[in-house]
């Protein structure tokens, strides 16, 4: 009996695919407007549209349906409404070029649209000049993949950011390129997501901006000269592999801004040439390990509101500031990492400096109650003082110390990710 | 009369000849007519005095083997630095260190005493038909020439083969920037007084003054007006000293990261853009320019003739005695 419904079962759906038609539109067939097509397909069609240049206005969605471009199809907007509207679930687009957005203020608009639904697949298009590149909202199991996505900086307040997902669970971003936006990837209370291979470079605020987001993974993702790094805010379990941070230059710039970040992790990270690369305040219990801090202005800036951070086996190399914080209480734990400005010796040989590591020089101090005093860096004056001050330590943070530092630099495979994204172009 | 005529003509000429430097030859010449061909010629030689003149101050510094040994402790110590630190960046910024604390310090030594010992050598040149000027240039860059010279083989080459990029050309370029201010700076000091201790010591108060006390004396006043805006006071203040302004110059380049988290807007811009380094190297130009002018401005007023030691009564008598009798002056 069990049997006999499975396979009628079976048959049912085996219909629905088999009567799923694939209908083509476009300039040289009978159907010119897409939209015609969409309303006269039915759930589980295909639509193939024909190359060309569409100013068609606004398309809507309503059903589930796979929309595929034959060639370079361009969905011209032109400046006045809204591209992609999605309000179904399972639906499948593929393969546009779409450009020119309205700009509204009061409402959000985007190229591609998608409004409280599941399973929605958003693969390689090209989105430009549209003020929100791909908007998710009240969206699970959403796929967004090998798009690039492009804005048109006119100011932060005329434009909307690159990949934005709001109230999400569940989704995948992955293989984007964005740039030129506010916020190349923009979440807020998002969960369970996972964020990977992305290039999210040249924006006008952040690379990577959440809050509110829980759980999510964020891997092999390039954030570079945004214009103010990467911003993460009131989440806890975020875990960030094999990220790159590089480039984010300027006076409240951070390769990473950890806001009251929660039992998180950082790990294999690189940050390069960065003004700051890690900035943290009031953030616990977060186990940053295994990364590489490089040519930073400041590899960290830890705020005396943090607790119980775990910092091991991380290397620093030439550093301007290795560390630098605001107070004199400090709870967190450094240890057993690879510092360059280290002057210890090691006469057990087991690799491990005999005498402690201070990374917060005097100096650093001093820029941090006078910022002007930045222009001494590096005379003869300060090298004094910051002898002096290793020597007979007093005014820097007592506790600040890496009992066990590394001797020799610790071998790390972070390497640069190469992202690969076919749709530049 | 004719013979007066003539005698006149010969006086004339061979002011006209002090004034404007040339042979003392060409007054001979210039007495029958002056054609077109002496006259050129007369404006050639004008034009190689200075040369001629940098060859034997050359060839003199050369003989003092004091350059060669600073080429090769700049050689030793860039080479030591590098082979030890196997980071090109660190190896710069130590390097950093040592010629903003050295170069200065030498340069300004070094040109005291060249100054004072040769004193003999440009009271004979000041004998001649020579332009004190041309004197001064010819002892400035022949200074400037070897000591530039020293530092291109002791600092360039292991620059270029250890760490080639911009900041190693830009540590270069303020060290030979530095070097010429610095110079000039000694001039000014070693005519300031006529007493070769004294001129030294002095040099020796500038080089301390420059290196240590101000930037203590800049950073306690930054303390002091902690709560105002500071930027153009900082950057008056880095402008009016060599040093600092050198090692800003290699910071835009070295730690352009921790520059740019500077807070100032103002600053923000100067280094972000180019504007910072150009700003800098004209105030450079200036340092170098201003005191050597005013060396000549002194040496130009100063009246050689009356260098006579002062515990020299007798000859001090004899001096008193010739200026009243026959008013020289």
């Amino acid at each position: 009996m069990n049997n006999k419904y499975s396979i009628l079962i079976f048959i049912l759906f085996a219909s629905i695919k088999l009567n799923a038609a694939v209908l083509t539109c476009g300039n040289k067939t009978n159907c010119q407007y897409i939209q015609n097509a969409i309303n006269a397909a039915f759930p589980f069609d295909t639509i193939e549209v024909q190359p060309g240049h569409y100013k068609q206005g606004n398309l809507l969605i309503t059903k589930p349906l796979s929309l595929l471009a034959n060639g370079e199809v361009i969905l011209d907007g032109n400046f006045n409404c809204e591209i992609i509207t999605i309000k179904s679930n399972h639906v499948f687009i593929r393969g546009f070029s779409i450009k020119n957005s309205s700009n509204l203020s009061s409402i959000d608009i985007a190229g591609i649209k998608v409004l409280a639904c599941q399973h929605v697949t958003i693969e390689n298009n090209k989105v430009e000049k549209c003020s929100f590149g791909i908007y998710l909202s009240n969206t699970t199991h959403c796929k967004v993949q090998n798009n690039f996505i492009s804005g048109n900086v006119l100011s932060e307040t005329n434009i909307g950011n690159g990949i934005h997902c709001w109230k999400a669970d569940s989704n995948s971003i992955e293989n984007n390129e964005v740039t030129n936006q506010r916020d190349g990837i923009y979440f807020e209370f998002v969960t369970n997501t996972t964020i990977n291979k992305n290039f999210s470079h040249h924006n006008l605020r952040y690379g990577l901006h959440f809050m509110f987001s829980h759980s999510n993974t964020y891997t092999n993702n390039k954030f570079s000269n945004n214009g103010a790094g990467v911003a993460v805010m009131y989440s806890h379990h975020v875990t960030m592999k094999n990220n790159l941070f590089e480039y984010n230059w300027g006076a409240s710039a951070y390769g990473l801004l950890l806001k009251e970040i929660n039992d998180s992790e950082i790990t294999g990270n690189i940050f390069t040439y960065n003004s700051a690369a890690i900035y943290m305040e009031g953030s616990n219990r977060v186990n940053m390990s295994r990364n590489i801090f490089s040519n930073n202005g400041w590899a960290m800036r830890i705020q005396s509101s943090c607790v119980d951070n775990i910092i091991e086996h991380n290397n620093f190399v030439g550093n301007t500031f290795d560390v630098s914080t605001n107070g004199e209480t400090q709870l967190s734990n450094f240890n057993s990492n690879y510092w360059d400005k280290y002057e210890g010796y090691d006469l057990n040989r087991d690799g491990e400096g005999d005498i402690p590591y201070r990374p917060v020089s005097l100096f650093s101090v001093i820029v941090e109650q006078l910022p002007p005093s930045l222009l001494l860096l590096r005379s003869f004056m300060v090298y004094l003082l910051d002898k002096a001050e290793k020597i007979i330590p007093s005014l820097t943070p007592e506790y600040l110390i890496d009992n066990k530092p590394v001797i020799k630099m610790i071998e790390l495979d972070n390497q640069p990710i190469a992202i690969s994204n076919t749709n530049k172009e | 009369m004719m013979e007066m005529r003539k005698f006149d003509n010969k006086l004339g000429n061979r002011h006209r000849n002090q004034i404007e430097g040339s042979g003392t030859f060409a007054s001979a010449i210039l007495l029958k007519h002056e054609d077109p061909s002496t006259i050129k010629m007369r404006t050639s030689t004008k034009k190689y005095l200075l040369l001629r003149l940098l060859k034997y101050v050359l060839l003199d510094i050369l003989k003092n083997r004091m350059v060669l040994f600073y080429t090769l402790f700049l050689l030793a110590t860039s080479l030591g630095l590098f082979s030890m630190s196997g980071d090109p960046t660190k190896g710069i910024a130590s390097l950093l260190n040592i010629v903003l604390l050295v170069s200065p310090l030498l340069s300004l030594i070094f040109s005291t005493i060249y100054f004072y010992n040769s004193y003999e050598f440009i009271e004979l040149l000041s004998a001649q038909p020579i332009q004190r000027k041309t004197i001064l240039y010819s002892q400035y860059w022949g200074l400037c020439i070897s000591l530039i010279v020293a530092l291109v083989i002791g600092l360039g080459i292991p620059l270029l083969i250890f760490a080639p990029g911009k900041a190693a050309l830009s540590l270069l370029i303020v060290s030979c920037g530095l070097t010429m201010a610095f110079v000039s700076l000694a001039l000014l000091a070693a005519l300031l007084t006529r007493d070769k201790a004294r001129g030294i010591g002095l040099s020796l108060l500038l080089w301390f003054y420059f290196t240590f006390i101000y930037d203590a004396l800049m950073l306690m006043i930054m303390f002091a007006y902690i709560d105002y805006p500071m930027e153009t006071l900082t950057l008056t203040m880095i402008s009016l000293n060599p040093i600092d302004l050198a090692r800003v110059i290699v910071l835009l380049q070295l730690d352009v990261s921790a520059l740019m988290g500077y807070t100032g807007a103002m600053l923000q811009d100067l280094f972000s853009s180019g504007k910072g380094v150009l700003l800098a190297s004209g105030v450079m130009l200036i340092w170098i320019l201003a005191p050597l002018r005013l060396a000549i401005k002194l040496f130009n007023k100063r009246d050689l003739w009356k260098k006579i030691p002062e515990d020299d009564k007798h000859l001090q008598g004899f001096y008193f005695f010739y200026q009243k009798q026959f008013s020289l002056n």
